[in-house]
């Protein structure tokens, strides 16, 4: 036991004192909390005003096309080709042409920039010339656009799961997808991760040719699980040091952009905005943020079970994968060898990332059901469809199998572990590798 | 002298292929002991047996009067022929961690290794990457992790190869030294010379079977074929009674060497009665055979290339 101990602490020091595991640790909160604070901190400063010079046509839009806070709209006389040539010199930074036939042909638009038209700038004029031309469209069809304003009607249904009391529970799905997402994300990675360094870790003992010493001094099977073991609680460090980093990092930004909220919150005040209008802007703000959807729906499915059930499925998809990766790294001498065995593993891991797709859509399926309890499915799949809510009975049945599972195929690599760590020369096939298994100590 | 170790019957059996045959052997407590063999003869898959790697189809080990155990891993040191360290990790932790898995205390071990870093001379390592070192270097870091937890029995496969003159000089000194402490040395090689200057016992294995066993002096005179170098004066006719001339060839100053048999029976006092009456004889020798030689004869024609 002292042994396995020794073995673990080897495997996690010398992987956690790499710079790679720190490079890694930093760079992914940074990159998450960049996802989330590059968008606010664009929102909040899109202060540059273009200025738009409309040479029309048409002679119907003269007036009605609302400058805002981004755009500016000046019409002018000169035909299309002088404003062209006068857009170098000038101040404007855009001239759009509206043809005279532009009821007929509303793809007669013409846009020349300066520089290169921005994709939001080119939707937010071509938005606002549609608008005009459905309005001209509809006066000269007679309708009244006071009555259709008042016929537009905005239906917002809040959705709620009925919980097992009988009471009323909201659900966000949007952010139960979100989430999802995210553990099937980070499970698919892992299992490919962690594994693949435990296989890694087998091959190197292999080829270096310590392993004769090493198992000269403790059992193979101590050798395996000590390395599956430590390569694992690398894993645990690492997301660890992703949730606390993560947060600290979102909250940093939150804390800096609130300023600029407020801020801006009171410039809408002063240019006497309606309280309608300051809260449509604090809600898009809310909206950049993805962990606010998210955190909504990990209170309503309570956040302690969703770490117990991630660590637990965690380790038990952690084990069962890497144990075959370790089965393999021990029948091979180098990486280029590996791939070969590596194909059958890798499918249920793909396989289960697919079947995580269906199941965000449609959680409650006969196909969601079994993936989640499968053993080889189970790690992500059963992680991809907590957020919607599973009742415990399912998470129980499927944890249990899981540990079934494990001990399996940990019981098939250390068998194959044990013979395969001492050949050398010849590639084996499958078939030579079922037969170690039976080998006698 | 007590046997330290003794294999009986052992057998193991690969797929299609028989590694041991029923192999026996005895190693004295405190000897040198030599297991030769040409390669694939199945050394290494006893080697592997003794040090708990893999576990023997019939047969048993006994290791200090008891059946090998894993508490006997501790009481073991290998030094495997395939050389191999950990090549990211520096000399002096790899060294601590080897030594603890077999059974060493950390203070304890950083003592031991401390000494032995000061005797190869070596200080300045223990920082160093294993990447970083020479072959040779390797090589010794290696020894030390063989020998450092103070093991009763050591096991060296092929210890010699990839050291250089001077470093396999050491590594000799080294073994004697152990030895003069009380150490059990079972060493396995081609190098038939070593095995003249170091060994006290040999075992050969040939074909997954032991086909010499014994101490080393006694080996040799199974293999004495009666058969001697003489230098002499005149001329010598042979004497079908008591010797054969194998070849004659002649030296300077009318000395001639030949290589006579003698015929069973025949003493080498009535040899060289028969020898005075014919020439004036100035030297004679035993020839006796070499372990290249018997190496050589009992493996026969297919150990040629290998050695």
């Amino acid at each position: 036991m002292n042994k396995i101990l020794l073995i673990i602490q080897r495997e996690y020091t010398t992987r956690v004192r790499k710079k790679s595991f720190w490079i890694a640790s930093l760079l992914v909160p940074i990159l998450i909390a960049a996802i989330y604070a590059i968008p606010l901190y664009l929102f909040l400063n899109s202060n540059d005003t273009k200025t738009i010079e409309v040479v029309d046509e048409s002679k119907l839009f003269k007036g009605k096309l609302q400058s805002e806070e981004d755009i500016t709209f000046k019409f002018i006389e000169t035909t299309f080709d002088q404003a062209k040539k006068n857009l170098y010199k000038g101040n404007a930074d855009i001239v759009v042409s509206i043809p005279k036939d532009i009821l007929d042909n509303p793809n007669g638009v013409k846009m020349v920039g300066k520089k290169s038209i921005g994709l939001s700038t080119q939707f937010s004029i071509q938005g606002k010339i549609q608008n005009e031309l459905r309005n001209i469209k509809l006066q000269r069809a007679n309708i009244d656009l006071k009555v259709l304003e008042e016929n537009k009607v905005n239906v917002n249904a809040k959705t709620y799961t009925l919980n097992e009391d009988g009471g009323e529970q909201s659900s966000s799905s949007t952010g139960a997808m979100i989430l999802a997402g995210i553990f099937g994300m980070i499970l698919y990675i892992s299992a490919f991760l962690y594994g693949s360094q435990v296989m890694n870790g087998v091959i190197e003992e292999k080829s270096n040719r310590i392993i004769e010493v090493m198992i000269s001094s403790v059992r193979p099977f101590q050798l395996m699980m000590g390395k599956i073991v430590g390569v694992g609680l690398v894993g645990l460090t690492q997301f660890l040091l992703w949730g606390v980093l993560t947060f600290g990092a979102s909250t940093a930004t939150t804390a800096i952009m609130s300023g600029k909220i407020q801020e801006k919150v009171e410039t809408l005040k002063q240019s006497g905005a309606g309280s309608d209008e300051i809260k449509k802007y604090q809600d898009s703000v809310k909206d950049t943020n993805p962990l606010s959807s998210i955190s909504q729906t990990i209170e309503n499915i309570s956040l302690a079970k969703i770490i117990i059930c991630f660590f637990l499925f965690y380790i038990g998809g952690y084990l069962l994968y890497s144990s075959l990766f370790a089965a393999i790294g021990s029948a091979v001498e180098n990486a280029s060898e590996a791939q070969q065995f590596m194909f059958p593993v890798t499918i249920p891991i793909i396989l289960s990332f697919i079947l995580a797709q269906v199941i965000i859509q449609k959680p409650d399926s006969p196909i969601a059901f079994w993936a989640s309890i499968f053993p080889l499915t189970s790690p992500i799949d059963m992680m991809v469809r907590l957020p919607f809510g599973v009742p415990n009975w399912e998470i129980a049945l499927s944890f249990v199998l899981l540990v079934f599972g494990f001990l399996g195929t940990t019981w098939f690599a250390g068998k194959v572990y044990r013979v395969g760590i001492l050949m050398y020369g010849k590639k084996p096939t499958w078939k030579e590798i079922s037969k170690w298994v039976f080998y006698k100590g | 002298m007590s046997n330290i170790l003794e294999a009986r019957h052992v057998v193991k059996r690969y797929a299609g292929h028989t590694a041991l045959d029923k192999v026996s052997i005895e190693v004295p407590a405190g000897s040198i002991f030599g297991l030769l063999g040409p390669n694939g003869a199945g050394k290494t898959s006893l080697i592997r047996i003794i040090n708990q790697i893999t576990a023997p189809d019939e047969g048993e080990i006994i290791l200090l009067g008891e059946k090998l155990q894993p508490k006997h891993i501790e009481v073991i040191g290998y030094l495997p022929e395939e050389r191999g360290l950990y090549k990211k990790m520096k000399v002096g932790e790899q060294l601590l961690y080897l030594a603890q898995l077999k059974g060493m205390s950390k203070a304890e071990a950083t003592e031991k290794l401390k000494h032995w870093f000061i005797k190869f001379d070596i200080k300045d390592w223990w920082n160093k990457n294993v990447e970083d070192l020479s072959k040779g270097m390797q090589q010794k870091t290696q020894f030390i992790a063989t020998i450092v937890h103070e093991p009763k029995l050591i096991i060296l496969d092929e210890p010699f190869s990839g050291f250089d003159p001077i470093n396999a000089n050491l590594l000799k000194d080294e073994i004697l030294e152990l030895k003069e402490k009380g150490t059990t040395i079972i060493f396995s090689t081609h190098r038939m010379e070593s095995v003249e200057e170091l060994c006290d016992h040999i075992a050969l294995i040939n074909k997954s079977k032991v086909v010499l066993h014994g101490a080393k002096k006694e080996v040799k005179n199974r293999f004495r074929d009666n058969s001697y170098t003489i230098e002499f004066i005149g001329t010598l006719n042979a004497n079908p009674l008591f010797f054969e001339v194998l070849d004659s060839k002649p030296l300077e100053d009318g000395i001639t060497q030949s290589h006579i048999k003698l015929v069973e029976g025949v003493s080498v006092n009535q040899m060289i009665t028969v020898l005075l009456e014919q020439v004036m004889l100035i030297s004679f020798n035993e020839n006796i055979p070499s372990f290249n030689e018997i190496f050589i004869k009992v493996v026969g024609g297919e150990a040629n290339d290998i050695l």
